[in-house]
């Protein structure tokens, strides 16, 4: 068996506020395969991005970790030195590019510098940028002259240049075009097809389908369902997971009634159920995740296609 | 004639023409879709048709008032005609303001008395599924989700005769795009509003827009003429 290039076990994320805790991300066990795209799919606020950011040791000083997380079988990303292993081994797309390039250096000294950091010669910039779609002539641009779209490619850029083994891109083709996007998506997928592994945060379905291998359906801090990916769109064992593709534009485009409830007020049973048709009062407890979803009423192949 | 409409807009930033004589028209009850590449102008177009930047050539009409620009001033009862939604949320919000002041803003700004305003804040926020407890809390304390729709109800508050949504749910999840269109759609069935919808998803534009405009196809058929 080969060794998992991360696996994680009971990882949960607590965020202390003010007379309040935050559930971010809960009881989350995911195990990824060198070459495997996993893709994490949910609402915005489910705890997608906390679990980015927990895997890079990026969490604020109010956040309490437990559960554990390693990565190729031999490194503890939540407990051991981040040196030599974020960036490096676990790389980040990070969402929101604006925000995360340094607005004071072009294109061209970020892109370097990180190379350099790393040991590789600076003249595999040109390259590196050509490669995530980013126009090599665009490099000498300071973050401000970049549109959104140009933003988001140099973030994967810089993200690509150590060619991390782990990378986990943020949502990373918001704001850019439908062929950028399949473009950026494609380019990860080689990545995968190479032996490397990539999670793929998103809120896009569309965008998980096209490439992912397996996909993983957070709500309110869990996951609550994981599956291959073509059966997963096939036949959607949560009613959370049907409500969602069921709001697809291609399909019903209908959205899931309600509202997903407060990460501060979790109620003890499943999270889903007061917007769920199938909640029973056996959901006043939390289903387990057992087989593919973690539901006490999972839909059957039949009643999908019904 | 019902319809709002740019005429052979023409806008250009330094030397960059981003849009060469673009015409579009959105008539009453109509939605039209408006695709086109990354960086290709649709949003200078969704600002200039929301008569909050000018053209450097070229005109906006409402309802066939000719409108000759931002730079010059535009009257409350026109520009309070078009409803605005965007596609960050919270760059379009005031972190500092609750969410019910954020959708009570436009009402104010006009001089709404206090009564009036909350009424139609109450009506608004049902409309568009935030609950009581979401209005007194800040952006920071909100998803996206939720701020979207507090920006669409505050979009709506004037009760506007066409809608610009500028690419409004791309950061959205599949649920809350579904939900903001189908308030749009709502909205449109008994009001007769006119929506605009820019989008780079194909699948969205199919299904929701009556007609789908490409931005780069019309600017090229002007190079044919031209040339």
């Amino acid at each position: 068996m080969t060794t998992p290039r991360l696996s994680t076990d009971g990882l949960t994320v607590r965020f202390r506020l003010r007379g309040a805790v935050v559930h971010a991300v809960t009881d989350l066990s995911l195990t990824v395969q060198p070459g495997e795209l996993l893709a994490v799919v949910g609402e915005s606020g489910c705890g997608k991005s906390v679990l980015a950011h927990t895997l890079l040791g990026l969490l604020p000083r109010n956040a309490t970790v437990s559960g554990r997380a390693v990565l190729d079988g031999n490194t503890e990303l939540l407990t051991g030195r981040v040196s030599g292993v974020r960036g490096r081994r676990v790389g980040l797309v990070p969402q929101s590019p604006a925000t995360a390039l340094n607005p004071v250096r072009t294109g061209r000294r970020l892109l370097e510098e990180t190379l350099r950091a790393h040991g590789r010669p600076r003249s595999d910039a040109d390259g590196i940028a050509a490669a995530v779609g980013f126009d090599p002539a665009d490099l000498d641009r300071y973050p401000h002259e970049l549109s959104g779209g140009m933003a988001q490619r140099l973030c994967t850029a810089l993200a690509l240049a150590p060619d991390p083994s782990l990378l986990i891109a943020d949502e990373p083709t918001t704001g850019l075009d439908r062929p950028l996007v399949d473009h950026t998506l494609d380019l990860l997928r080689r990545r995968c097809d190479t032996g490397n592994t990539v999670i793929l945060i998103t809120h896009d379905l569309t965008a998980a389908q096209r490439v992912a291998d397996r996909v993983a359906v957070m709500y309110a801090s869990r996951i609550v369902e994981e599956q291959p990916a073509d059966a997963l769109f096939a036949a959607p064992a949560h009613p959370y997971t049907a409500g969602l593709l069921d709001a697809l534009p291609d399909r019903a485009f209908r959205a899931v009634p309600g509202h997903p409830p407060m990460l501060t007020a979790l109620p003890a049973g499943c999270a889903f159920a007061p917007r769920c048709t199938r909640a029973t009062d056996a959901c006043a407890t939390m289903p387990d995740l057992s087989g593919t979803a973690r539901c006490h009423h999972p839909l059957v192949e039949q009643e999908v296609a019904a | 004639m019902t319809s709002l409409a740019a005429h052979d807009v023409t806008v250009s930033y330094s030397r960059q023409r981003v849009l060469d004589r673009v015409s579009l028209h959105i008539g009453s009850g109509e939605t039209v879709g408006l695709r086109g590449p990354s960086g290709g102008g649709k949003s200078t177009l969704v600002r200039v048709l929301a008569l909050v930047q000018g053209a450097d050539a070229g005109h906006v009409s409402i309802d066939g008032t000719w409108v000759a620009g931002a730079r010059h001033r535009v009257p409350a009862a026109l520009r309070t005609r078009i409803g605005v939604l965007f596609q960050s949320p919270r760059e379009a919000t005031d972190p500092r303001l609750r969410l019910d002041d954020i959708i009570s803003e436009p009402l104010r700004a006009t001089g709404h008395p206090d009564a009036a305003v909350r009424e139609r804040v109450t009506e608004l926020a049902d409309l568009v599924g935030l609950t009581a407890d979401l209005l007194i809390r800040r952006p920071h304390a909100v998803s996206d989700g939720q701020l979207q729709r507090a920006c669409l109800a505050r979009a709506l508050a004037h009760r506007p005769s066409y809608l610009l949504c500028d690419e409004a749910t791309a950061m959205l999840d599949a649920s809350t795009q579904a939900h903001v269109a189908g308030v749009l759609t709502d909205y449109q069935r008994e009001t007769g509003a006119g929506i605009l919808v820019v989008s780079h998803d194909h699948a969205l534009l199919t299904r929701w827009a009556d007609r789908v405009v490409d931005l780069q196809t019309q600017e090229r058929r002007h190079a044919a003429t031209a040339a």
